[in-house]
């Protein structure tokens, strides 16, 4: 016999309690919870979005198509980037009139590389109002999960309202878990030294979202 | 990690230790009440916090009442996935799948996502053993192996320390494992996450073996979620070439929806957080992005044993939150070292003892290491009754009886010393069965009240170091009664 | 109605004033108490040191001694907690060990009928202002079971303030246990001890003449720490304080 059985026998064991008809488990498990937290019209959303966005430091902008490329090409020479990285298809129109070199997400690309760019630049699946959450699921507007997680500075450009969910079940709804994703709340933070939250540790220091007006 | 848990006093004596050192007690009264107040302000954001409450402890009973079924269910799904499933009976076992997984990639070190499953087996010691350095990543874990400590908190194992210590720490220790710490290091707390981030980042670059735990487990899909706030985990996650997570077989949802409602709870009542900074989640390997090769370690270590007893079982729903520890006033005086485990404070008090059995002194103390207050169920966002756990396995150890060890039924003797306090409790249970006896007691110690000492020798100096004893009365209630009522109601 | 006083051992032996009163208090109110003479112990110290068996013919006993009566009142919350909460569970505890339904049905009339004082005064009585007058600053803590066992809530607040010449004033912390816990304060003494200076700590800092609770086991841990540390402030069961008038005062 081996452990997985030895583990299933002990496991079956431990269960004699439970009777063969113990109820479905749609039966056990009440969903009375709310599928979210009071009633909002689509632009107090996409408002909401933005106050928790920058309650956990996020720096929030708000823009439209035509202004994009150059609130882009501002947000990256204020930050000093002389190189960003890209995802496959993000659209060229967001970056068309930004300087920095765009790189190119590449399987050979070396982590090591990629820590000398300053700057991303990507898209996002889907948007949480409730919580102020960004989450990538490396769709090719987004690339792959290490491009948002290594450069210090992080570009996010968030459709709305079409790419904003007010709750974390309304997000879950939206997104495929066969894909790698990727939930993001504000900069990388820690709340290890004398459980006080501080901004700034592995991942991007300066986290950008662009409320993009659809 | 070099310190460990072996051959640890009992509870009381390492509590004792604790509450006369005023650094740590007022480091852990700090860090506490910090928290305490922004969870409950964090949770009453929530309207439905109990319906949530309620839909996660439903989802981890029925999960656990269904255990096997979702087993099977998760491995198909990772397999399905391209991941490899492994099964550990124990700590020893999870420890040699690891290492052989290592070796096999030919490299010998590796980069760790905090993971409470891999301190409870102890792997960076095993890895050690063969040859294998093994580099905590999560900045509290960080601060345990440089400081060559020991974890005391399941979400901040460093809470035990003050900025000013992990100042130090970094400045001494960094050096002999990677980049040193800045010369001018100072003890704020963004200098020492920066000192963490530069010597790390290395480390992160050119990892190639990770090993992290999980969170949850999704058994319909093969989804394993991270939950974690520093990028440390998105490091681990995404960029070596091989994946090792070690994780307890009660870490199971049934469906991908049932995310809805622990992704609500858990930040909410371990960071106080709407939403933790960083949650990854996997389902197998993806073409390009992530590891290639990703295995998944079941781990049982104690975790059958304990879902053998219906009472106990609760203690498996558990989504290591940390909110009971934080609310928990004898947590917050004796510190985590206290409780011999990796699984500290209340929730420590219950699980260690059914991980690991009751044998030692240690485990056999944790039981009774709660006032019972309460404090902790009223937190729990699975509503894990831990006081009537702890009185259960209370129970257990003055009174023996059946149980589960290592998969076997077993009949537990009674505890050794306990055989004064059982004597006194039937004693008393008799004369409270015997109202006239009782009686004769308390007239007895109401006349003889003027020879009673405040202080008290011998065992009852336990009470009276610290407070003094109450004035007997001239006569107890019931002589009163009868003198001013004339045995009205009397029986 | 017919309205039995549980006063609890700890009470009988150590505190009968707060017996005494319960009874004038009540009196005052027009409920006259009976005291069944054969009440010892609802068992609690014993269940909740894992002496489950040993605690079963004490609930047997509770059960047969009050069983005649409407309503039961302790000034107890953990008491009347080990009679609410952990009868039932002890009842159900038995049968699924396969001895019968005799501990559950035995318990079970007597359980809904088990209140905690303030619960009969505010509940069932349905009084707030009982009529009584304190002239002292008073602080409250709400001691564990009574808090979160029994959810006491604002009730024990609410009488106090109605108190005529009482001042009450807020304790921080309020909601942090005294450290008493039973058997936990001598096994875990040293735990207990700092527990307890930290709340005598808090309750000084209010200013406080008295620090009040509806439970004499953690007045008696509270109140002997109080004077070891020579606290300059005194424990006082809220019983004490309800019926205590102009005519009649309370120390």
């Amino acid at each position: 016999m081996n452990s997985r059985d030895r583990i299933l026998g002990r496991v079956r064991r431990a269960l004699a309690d439970v009777p063969p008809h113990d109820g479905s488990y749609e039966e056990a498990v009440p969903r009375n919870y709310l599928r979210e937290h009071g009633k909002r019209t689509l632009q107090e959303t996409v408002d909401l979005l933005a106050e928790n966005l920058a309650d956990y430091r996020a720096i929030v902008h708000r823009t439209d198509t035509a202004d994009l490329p150059h609130l882009i090409t501002r947000l990256l020479a204020a930050h000093g980037s002389t190189e960003m990285l890209v995802p496959p298809e993000l659209p060229a129109s967001w970056t068309a009139a930004a300087d920095p070199v765009r790189i190119h997400d590449r399987a050979e690309l070396t982590p090591e590389r990629m820590d000398r760019v300053a700057s991303v630049v990507t898209g996002c699946a889907v948007a949480i109002a409730e919580t102020g959450t960004l989450v990538l699921d490396g769709s090719p507007d987004q690339g792959r999960r290490r491009i948002s997680l290594i450069p210090d500075h992080h570009i996010c450009v968030v459709r709305v309202p079409s790419q904003v969910v007010a709750s974390v079940p309304q997000a879950l709804e939206r997104l495929d878990p066969t894909s790698p994703l990727t939930w993001i709340s504000g900069p990388s933070a820690t709340s290890d030294i004398e459980l006080n939250r501080v901004e700034g540790v592995h991942g991007p220091r300066t986290l950008e979202v662009i409320l993009l007006d659809d | 990690m070099s310190g460990t848990f072996v051959g640890m006093p009992a509870f009381p004596e390492a509590a004792r230790t604790a509450v006369d050192d005023p650094t740590l007690r007022g480091n852990l009264r700090h860090a506490t009440h910090t928290i305490r107040a922004k969870r409950a302000s964090a949770v009453a954001e929530l309207a439905d916090w109990a319906e949530l409450r309620e839909a996660g402890r439903r989802i981890k009973d029925h999960t656990l009442r269904h255990l096997d079924r979702f087993l099977e269910q998760l491995e198909a799904s990772v397999t399905a996935a391209g991941g490899t499933v492994h099964w550990a009976e124990d700590a020893e076992e999870a420890n040699r799948i690891v290492a052989a997984l290592v070796k096999e990639t030919g490299e010998s070190e590796v980069v760790k996502v905090k993971s409470m499953a891999t301190q409870e087996i102890g792997l960076n010691e095993a890895l050690q053993a063969e040859g294998i350095r093994a580099y905590e990543t999560d900045l509290a874990e960080l601060i345990v192996q440089l400081g060559k400590d020991r974890p005391s908190h399941i979400l901040v194992p460093a809470i035990h320390r003050n900025r000013g210590e992990i100042r130090d720490i970094f400045t001494h220790e960094m050096a002999a494992w990677g980049r040193p710490a800045p010369e001018d290091l100072t003890d704020t707390p963004a200098d020492l996450a920066e000192a963490a981030r530069l010597h790390l980042r290395e480390k992160f670059l050119r990892a190639k073996v990770g090993i992290s735990g999980a969170n949850f487990m999704v058994a319909e899909t093969g989804t394993l979620v991270v939950v974690e706030s520093e990028g440390n985990g998105r490091m681990c996650l995404t960029l070596p070439q091989t994946l090792i997570s070690v994780v307890g077989i009660e870490k199971i949802v049934p469906t991908w929806r049932d995310l809805e409602v622990f992704l609500q709870t858990l930040p909410r009542s371990s960071t106080a957080e709407r939403m933790n900074p960083y949650t990854s989640m996997w389902t197998g390997t993806s073409d390009e992005d992530g590891p290639r090769a990703f295995h998944l370690v079941l781990l049982d270590n104690g975790r059958t044993d304990t879902l053998a007893d219906q009472i106990g079982r609760q203690a498996l729903r558990c989504i290591r939150c940390s909110a009971c520890l934080n609310v928990c006033p004898v947590y917050e005086r004796a510190g985590g070292h206290a409780y011999g485990s990796v699984y500290p404070g209340p929730i420590g008090a219950i699980l260690t003892p059914q991980l690991r059995g009751t044998a030692s002194e240690i485990d056999a103390s944790l039981p009774y290491a709660s006032s019972l207050c309460g404090a902790c169920y009223e937190v729990c966002p699975v509503a894990i009754d831990i006081p009537e756990v702890l009185v259960h396995l209370r129970e257990r150890i003055v009174q023996g009886g059946p149980a589960v060890r290592h998969g076997n039924k077993v009949v537990l003797r009674p505890a050794r010393g306990h055989a004064a306090e059982r004597a006194a409790m039937r004693a008393a249970a008799w004369a409270f069965g015997h109202p006239g006896a009782l009686r004769t007691g308390q007239r007895l110690a109401a006349r003889s009240r003027r020879l009673h000492p405040r202080t008290l020798p011998g065992p009852g100096r336990a009470w009276s170091a610290t407070r003094d004893l109450p004035a007997m009365p001239a006569e107890p209630f019931r002589d009163w009664w009868q003198r001013t009522h004339g045995g009205k109601d009397a029986k | 109605m017919r309205v039995a006083l549980f006063l609890t051992c700890v009470n009988d032996t150590l505190y009968p004033e707060t017996g005494k009163a319960v009874v004038k208090l009540l009196a005052r109110l027009g409920v006259e108490v009976g005291f069944p003479m054969g009440q010892t112990c609802c068992g609690q110290a014993h269940y909740n040191t894992g002496y489950r068996h040993e605690a079963e013919p004490l609930a047997r006993r509770f059960a047969e001694v009050f069983g005649e009566y409407e309503a039961v009142v302790t000034p107890s919350g953990s008491c009347a907690a080990m009679v609410r909460e952990l009868y039932p569970r002890m009842g159900e505890r038995a049968r699924a060990e396969g001895r019968g339904d005799s501990l559950a049905r035995t318990v079970a009339p007597v359980v809904p009928r088990t209140y905690e004082l303030t619960e009969f005064l505010v509940d069932v009585l349905g009084v707030i202002d009982v009529g009584a007058w304190y002239p002292h600053t008073v602080t409250y803590h709400p001691t564990c079971h009574g808090l979160r066992s029994l959810g006491l809530g604002e009730r024990p607040r609410r009488l106090l303030e109605a108190v005529r010449g009482l001042d009450l004033v807020e304790l921080p912390g309020a909601q942090e246990c005294c450290g008493f816990g039973g058997t936990f304060a001598v096994k875990n003494a040293a735990v207990s001890a700092a527990m307890g200076a930290d709340k005598v700590r808090n309750a000084e800092s209010t200013g406080a003449e008295v620090l009040c609770a509806a439970d004499n086991s953690c007045l008696m841990h509270i109140g002997g720490t109080m004077t070891r540390l020579k606290a300059g402030m005194r424990p006082v069961h809220l019983a004490e304080i309800l019926a205590s008038t102009e005519e009649d005062p309370a120390r």
